[in-house]
C-alpha cells in the first residue's frame, strides 16, 4: 500500500518519511500556539488576537535575557514565560476584564490593536531585520531517511509534553472542573465560594505565558524579528477554528495535523503551502461549522 | 496589519531664483516609496528617506535649489498597494519622481503608471533585471543593482570554485522567478547544471521543508532567490538541519548587510555575496554612513540606502540643468546624456535601456574572529568592473535599445 502511493506520488519513501516528520515538528508550534488559544477562548471567551505578539515578545524576551542580562537559552526557556504571562495578567486586569460583559468582537478589536502597537514598538525599538539568537542544542541525529537537528526533537517533545499536561489539567484535575464550571455559569460557581476573576486572570496569564514558551522556543530556529507573530498567528487561528473554537484537545490534535497537511503540500505543490490550511478551514466550517471537536455554543 | 504612513516630511526650501521657472507648480516633490513596517523596512524604508533628505542637503551646498519636498509612503510589499498609492501621488499630491521601491512586483507595478503618466521612477530597492528589459520604460532608471548583476557575480564566483550542480530556493514572486532565471543562465553558461528548483510563498517563515528537499535533490550548491527574513531563516535552518556540514553550500544571491547583522557572525561566516556598495571602503562612505548611524538607530546603510542617494542627487543634476521637472521623459533623457558623479558611486553612466552602470564587488563574510567591531563584516574578494557587472545592453530585449 504504502508502496503504491509513493509510487503514485513520485517521491521516494525517504523524502515522504522527511516530510511528515518536519511537518510534525512545525505542528508542535501550531499545536502550542493554537493550544494557548484554545485555553484563553475557552474560559474567558476573549478571541486573542494579541497572541501573535505575545509569541514574538517570547522570543524577544529570551533575546534580551541573553543579550543584556547574559541569562541563556534554559533560563529564558522557564523565565519568559513567567515574565511575558505577568504581562499577561497585568493586561487582564488593566483591560480586558473590563470587557467580558460585552459581545467577543470587543475583546478582539482591544487585542489585535494591543497587537499592533506592541508590534509597533519594537520595530520602532530593534527594526525589522531581526535579531541573531544562536541555537544551544546545536548538530542531530541521521535517521537514515534525515538528519534530525537535536533542537528540532527537543521542540517537538517539549510542546508534546506540555499540551498533554495543559489538556489533564483543564480536563481531569479538580482545578480544571472549576475553570470549566466557572465557564459555564460564573454566578453559580462563585456562589460556592470560588474566586472566579482570579482564576480568569491566572488562565488568561497561563494562555499568555503559553505563546511566550512558544516564542523562545522558535527563537533560535526562526528570525527574531517584530513580525514574527503577525506571520504566523493567522494560520493559528484557522488551527483553532479548524480543531473548534476552545476545544483543548481539538486544537492539538488539529495543530499537529495541519502541520503534517501543510509539510506534504511543500513537496507536491508548494506554492499552494500557503493557502492549504485555509482551504481546508474553509471545507470544515462548511461541513460542520463548530470545528472537528468543538461543539456548538 | 501594518498601516500606510503617508506623511508630508522635510520641506528644504532655499530661494527660489528666476531662472527656475519651469519647476512644475514651483517645487520638486520627491516621494519615496518602500517597505516603512515589514521585512525589507531596514533595508529600505526611513533610511532610505534620510538618504534621500542628504542628497537634497549635499546637492543644494554647491547649487542654489528652489523648494523641493520630499514625500514617502508604506507600499507594504504589496503592488495593489503600492499602485494606488503611486496614482494618488501623480493625480493629487503633485508627485513628480518616484524614488527606492524594494518589491519587484510593486516595482514592476509602478513603473507601468510612472510612464502612463510620464514622472520619473528611480529604482534603488528593487531588484528584477525585467525593469531594463522587457519592462523597460522612457521614465525609468534602475540604479544600484539587479538580478542580473547578482546572479553574474555571485553565480560565476560560485561555479569557478565548483559548484557546478544547484538546487534553488526561490520566493514565489516576480523578483525570486527573475533571479533564480537569470542565476541559472549563469550557472548553465559556465558549464554548471541546475537539478531542481522549489518556490516557497512569500514572507515564508519555516524552510526546512524546502531544505530538505534541497538536501536530497544531492546539488553541490543550495542557491537561495529570496531575500530579507526569507534569507535569513533559510540561512539559519540551513546551518541547523546540518546542510552545510553535509557538503553542500549556500550561496545567498541577495543579501544585505542587515541580513548579515540578523544572521551574526556565527552564522553568516563565509557566505559569497554580490553588493554595489559596502560602508566600510572609502573615506566618503564612512562619513557619509557615520552620519546615517546617528540618525537611524546604529544601523549602517545598504546599497539599496547609497543608491538613492546617488540617484536622487544625478536626477537634481538633471533637473537644473533641464530647468524643467515637467516631462518625465525629458528628464530620464537628460540623466541618461549626462555622466553621474557623486560622492557615494564614483563616477558612472546610465544606457539606454535605463540601466545605471557601475563596478560591483563581490564580498565574503568574515569569521567573528576576524571582525574587527559592529558592522566590520565583509572581506573584498574581488571587483567586477562596470562594463561587465551588468547584462550587455543588447540582450535584454529592451525596446528602448536599437539593434
Amino acid at each position: 500500500m504504502f508502496d503504491f502511493i509513493v509510487q503514485f506520488l513520485g517521491v521516494s519513501s525517504q523524502a515522504l518519511f522527511g516530510q511528515l516528520l518536519i511537518g510534525l515538528i512545525n505542528g508542535a508550534f501550531y499545536a502550542l500556539l493554537s493550544l494557548g488559544l484554545a485555553v484563553i477562548f475557552g474560559m474567558l471567551n476573549v478571541i486573542n488576537f494579541t497572541h501573535g505578539a505575545q509569541y514574538m515578545m517570547g522570543a524577544f524576551g529570551a533575546w534580551m535575557l541573553l543579550h543584556y542580562l547574559g541569562i541563556p537559552y534554559w533560563g529564558a526557556l522557564i523565565l519568559v514565560p513567567v515574565i511575558i504571562g505577568a504581562f499577561g495578567i497585568l493586561l487582564e486586569r488593566l483591560l480586558l476584564s473590563r470587557l467580558y460583559h460585552l459581545d467577543h468582537l470587543y475583546g478582539l478589536l482591544l487585542t489585535f490593536g494591543l497587537a499592533l502597537i506592541l508590534e509597533g514598538l519594537f520595530r520602532k525599538q530593534y527594526g525589522s531585520s531581526g535579531l541573531p539568537y544562536n541555537n544551544p542544542l546545536p548538530g542531530g541525529i541521521h535517521l537514515g531517511f534525515m538528519f534530525l537537528p537535536w533542537y528540532r526533537g527537543w521542540v517537538v517533545l517539549i510542546s508534546i509534553v506540555v499540551c498533554l499536561a495543559t489538556w489533564f489539567m483543564i480536563e481531569k484535575t479538580k482545578l480544571g472542573s472549576y475553570l470549566r464550571a466557572a465557564t459555564e455559569n460564573p454566578t453559580l460557581v462563585r456562589a460556592f465560594g470560588i474566586n472566579v476573576p482570579r482564576m480568569m486572570t491566572l488562565t488568561y496569564g497561563f494562555g499568555v505565558g503559553l505563546a511566550a514558551l512558544a516564542g523562545v522556543l522558535a527563537a533560535p530556529i526562526y528570525s527574531v524579528n517584530p513580525i514574527m507573530g503577525s506571520n504566523l498567528i493567522i494560520v493559528v487561528f484557522a488551527v483553532v477554528v479548524i480543531g473548534g473554537m476552545g476545544s483543548i484537545m481539538g486544537s492539538i490534535v488539529t495543530g499537529f495535523g495541519l502541520g503534517v497537511i501543510e509539510g506534504l503540500t511543500k513537496v507536491f505543490y508548494p506554492e499552494a503551502s500557503n493557502t492549504v490550511i485555509f482551504i481546508i478551514m474553509a471545507i470544515v466550517l462548511l461541513i460542520r461549522p463548530a470545528g472537528l471537536f468543538g461543539t456548538p455554543r | 496589519m501594518r498601516w500606510k504612513a503617508l506623511a508630508v516630511s522635510a520641506v528644504t526650501a532655499f530661494a527660489a531664483p528666476a531662472a527656475m521657472a519651469q519647476i512644475s507648480d514651483g517645487v520638486i516633490k520627491i516621494g519615496v516609496m518602500n517597505d516603512q513596517s515589514g521585512l525589507y523596512a531596514d533595508l529600505s524604508g526611513q533610511g532610505s528617506v534620510w538618504a534621500t533628505r542628504r542628497a537634497i542637503e549635499d546637492y543644494c551646498k554647491t547649487t542654489k535649489c528652489e523648494k523641493i519636498e520630499v514625500v514617502f509612503a508604506d507600499h507594504q510589499n504589496k503592488p495593489d498597494i503600492g499602485s494606488t498609492t503611486v496614482r494618488q501621488w501623480f493625480d493629487v499630491d503633485k508627485v513628480d519622481v518616484v524614488v527606492d521601491v524594494p518589491t519587484s512586483s510593486v516595482a514592476l507595478a509602478v513603473n507601468n503608471i510612472t510612464k502612463e503618466k510620464n514622472k520619473v521612477f528611480l529604482v534603488s530597492g528593487a531588484a528584477a533585471s525585467d525593469l531594463t528589459g522587457k519592462a523597460c520604460s522612457p521614465n525609468t532608471v534602475h540604479w544600484t543593482y539587479d538580478t542580473w548583476a547578482l546572479a553574474n557575480g555571485t553565480g560565476n564566483a560560485v561555479v569557478k570554485t565548483g559548484g557546478d550542480t544547484w538546487f534553488f530556493l526561490t520566493a514565489d514572486y516576480a523578483f525570486g522567478h527573475a533571479l533564480e532565471r537569470d542565476t541559472a543562465a549563469v550557472v548553465e553558461k559556465s558549464g554548471g547544471k541546475v537539478v531542481g528548483r522549489v518556490r516557497h510563498p512569500f514572507p515564508g517563515q519555516d524552510f526546512s521543508s524546502f531544505l530538505l528537499q534541497a538536501q536530497q535533490s544531492k546539488a553541490k550548491i543550495i542557491g537561495l532567490a529570496n531575500a530579507g527574513s526569507d534569507t535569513t531563516n533559510s540561512i539559519k535552518q540551513a546551518a541547523e538541519f546540518g546542510i552545510v556540514q553535509g557538503g553542500q553550500k549556500l550561496a545567498g544571491l541577495l543579501v544585505f548587510i542587515t541580513d548579515v547583522h540578523a544572521l551574526g557572525l556565527q552564522t553568516a561566516q563565509g557566505l559569497i555575496l554580490t553588493e554595489a556598495w559596502y560602508w566600510n571602503q572609502t573615506d566618503a562612505n564612512r562619513a557619509f554612513s557615520a552620519d546615517f548611524e546617528k540618525a537611524n538607530k546604529g544601523n549602517k546603510p545598504t546599497m539599496v540606502q547609497a543608491g538613492v542617494y546617488s540617484a536622487v542627487y544625478h536626477y537634481l543634476k538633471a533637473v537644473h540643468e533641464l530647468k524643467s521637472d515637467a516631462d518625465g521623459s525629458a528628464v530620464v533623457t537628460k540623466m541618461k546624456a549626462t555622466p553621474t558623479e557623486d560622492a557615494l558611486f564614483g563616477k558612472g553612466e546610465i544606457r539606454a535601456d535605463g540601466r545605471k552602470i557601475h563596478d560591483m564587488h563581490l564580498f565574503e563574510v568574515k569569521a567573528p574572529s576576524e571582525s574587527k567591531g559592529a558592522w566590520d563584516y565583509y572581506k573584498h574578494r574581488a571587483t567586477i568592473p562596470a562594463a561587465e557587472a551588468f547584462r550587455p545592453v543588447d540582450q535584454g530585449d529592451c525596446p528602448l535599445v536599437k539593434k
